[in-house]
């Protein structure tokens, strides 16, 4: 296997292990590059990739731009709040300007769910999702499986806790699809309010304790509480939430094992994780942010390769 | 293995291989004597094994030590990237210097259409600018060439047709050195 069985990324629901098998290996040598004394390849240097985000993002969006140009992809920018979108421009008309323009591959972040898949059967161009509302963030699963496959040497038979605002969080689910069809074992963690109804349906279960699931675990991905998702009141406080699922260290210390933990960022100190947490030497999180350019690179290059040159 | 229409023909044999390896070796000692600020760079995935062999009979055999030897994969360098039926599969590049004022000797089994070395003249600049490149092959496929790129130093020079392929099959991965013309 060494071609994707897609032709986009619009989620990890889509996509097979072998998939997933192949990403890594590419992402394994895109790795070596970004270390090198000259960051950067050519493959991609007939290629021309918009990145469409019609929602606030810094770490996907750089990480991304920056996957592209070590790349050698020509490179377009677009965010919503400078454009025509705010004069009632509509998706597909936004995304046929542009591929007026010949563009090759999008890659896009929508505040709604199926935006890529809705996009990819409207226009001519493969795409990657880069989160669609509180549906997928592929790339973002990639490549936490990937740092814990780095860490722990593989994500098969791994215990991993996912820990807080499940319901509104793209990265739970992509999560989720991609830790099961690795055969990892997963647990979500949370404020009852805050876990859909039918989580157990993903195979996945419900451990309401913080401290039995971190017990449980060898790995506590942690979630950012994202108040911007929030119109009501999920919890009463932040100061209750953090007290019953906050992660900090005195409270790691107490489990007796060293766990690794992984936040995707971007971190709320002192209300998910305490920054002693964010920064102790079992938190990989600036690992996950490395590892994402180069997922993000071994993805589009992976997808481009299919875009026979004629 | 093989259909009917398709010939194979010896070109080397193991014996002939390894006079070549000593040669090359000694060629190499000509122009780098000590290795002092010499790196050996094969080329994946084939020129490995090759430069791997001179390595060893160059600390062996000539007691040279200290041999600074990399393997440079030139994938991501290729000129036909989308051009090409099946996906190209990478291999590891493992370069742990710097090759800056270096002088850097390329090793590949077999020169063809020189677009490999074209690659890899690329791919070594971003590990620094080296003083010079030299390029050392085992077969060079004579007028073969899509590219002005000529080995330094050879070890058998051959007239094939287009139609027909030269493989080098070695000890540790095929069970016995040899090179082989295949008729298609």
């Amino acid at each position: 296997m060494n071609q994707l069985s897609v032709q986009h990324l619009l989620g990890i629901k889509h996509i097979n292990k072998a998939d997933i098998d192949l990403i890594f290996k590419t992402a394994d040598h895109f790795k070596e590059v970004i270390n090198r004394p000259i960051k950067k390849v050519p493959s991609l240097r007939d290629i021309t990739i918009a990145n469409l985000f019609f929602e606030n993002s810094t770490r996907t969006k750089l990480s991304f731009e920056l996957a592209e140009k070590r790349l050698s992809a020509d490179v377009i920018n677009f965010s919503a709040s400078q454009s025509s979108v705010k004069k009632g421009e509509t998706l597909i008309d936004t995304a046929n300007n542009i591929l007026s323009m010949k563009v090759d591959l999008i890659v896009m972040r929508h505040p709604h769910v199926g935006a890529c898949d809705f996009l990819s059967k409207h226009v001519n161009a493969r795409i990657v999702n880069a989160g669609d509302g509180t549906h997928e963030h592929p790339t973002q699963a990639l490549l936490d499986s990937y740092s814990i496959r780095e860490k722990l040497g593989s994500v098969a038979g791994k215990k991993i806790v996912i820990v807080g605002d499940i319901l509104h969080s793209r990265v739970a689910l992509s999560n989720i699809y991609a830790l099961k069809l690795q055969g990892a074992e997963v647990k979500v963690c949370g404020p009852k309010t805050l876990l859909p109804k039918y989580i157990e349906e993903l195979g996945v279960s419900i451990e309401p304790n913080i401290k039995k699931a971190l017990e449980w675990c060898d790995v506590a991905n942690v979630l950012r509480v994202q108040n911007e998702r929030m119109a009501i009141n999920y919890f009463p406080s932040t100061r209750e939430y953090t007290q019953l699922f906050g992660i900090n260290k005195s409270l790691l210390d107490s489990i007796g094992k060293k766990i690794v933990i992984m936040h995707p960022g971007p971190i709320n100190r002192g209300v998910e994780i305490t920054s002693d947490v964010a920064d102790a030497d079992q938190s990989i999180i600036l690992n996950q942010v490395e590892n994402g350019v180069a997922i993000r690179m071994a993805v589009i290059y992976l997808l481009a390769e299919q875009i026979k040159r004629n | 293995m093989f259909g009917t229409t398709m010939s194979k023909k010896i070109l080397l044999n193991s014996k002939e291989i390894n006079i070549i390896l000593h040669r090359l070796a000694c060629q190499l000692i000509e122009n780098h004597n000590n290795f002092k600020n010499t790196v050996l760079i094969g080329i994946q995935p084939r020129g490995t094994f090759l430069a791997e062999r001179l390595v060893t009979i160059l600390k062996d055999e000539y007691h040279i030590s200290n041999i600074e030897f990399g393997q440079l994969d030139i994938t991501f360098y290729r000129d036909d990237f989308r051009r090409r039926e099946a996906p190209l599969e990478a291999n590891k590049t493992n370069i742990n210097f710097i090759v800056e004022d270096k002088n850097v000797v390329f090793i590949d089994d077999v020169l063809f259409s020189g677009r490999s070395i074209r690659a890899a003249l690329t791919a070594i600049q971003s590990f620094g600018r080296p003083i010079n490149i030299e390029l050392l092959v085992l077969i060079d496929r004579r007028f073969s060439r899509h590219l002005p790129i000529q080995p330094d130093y050879r070890g058998r020079q051959v007239d094939v047709i287009n139609e027909e392929k030269v493989t080098v099959n070695w000890k540790e991965r095929d069970g016995k050195d040899a090179v082989y013309i295949i008729n298609k």
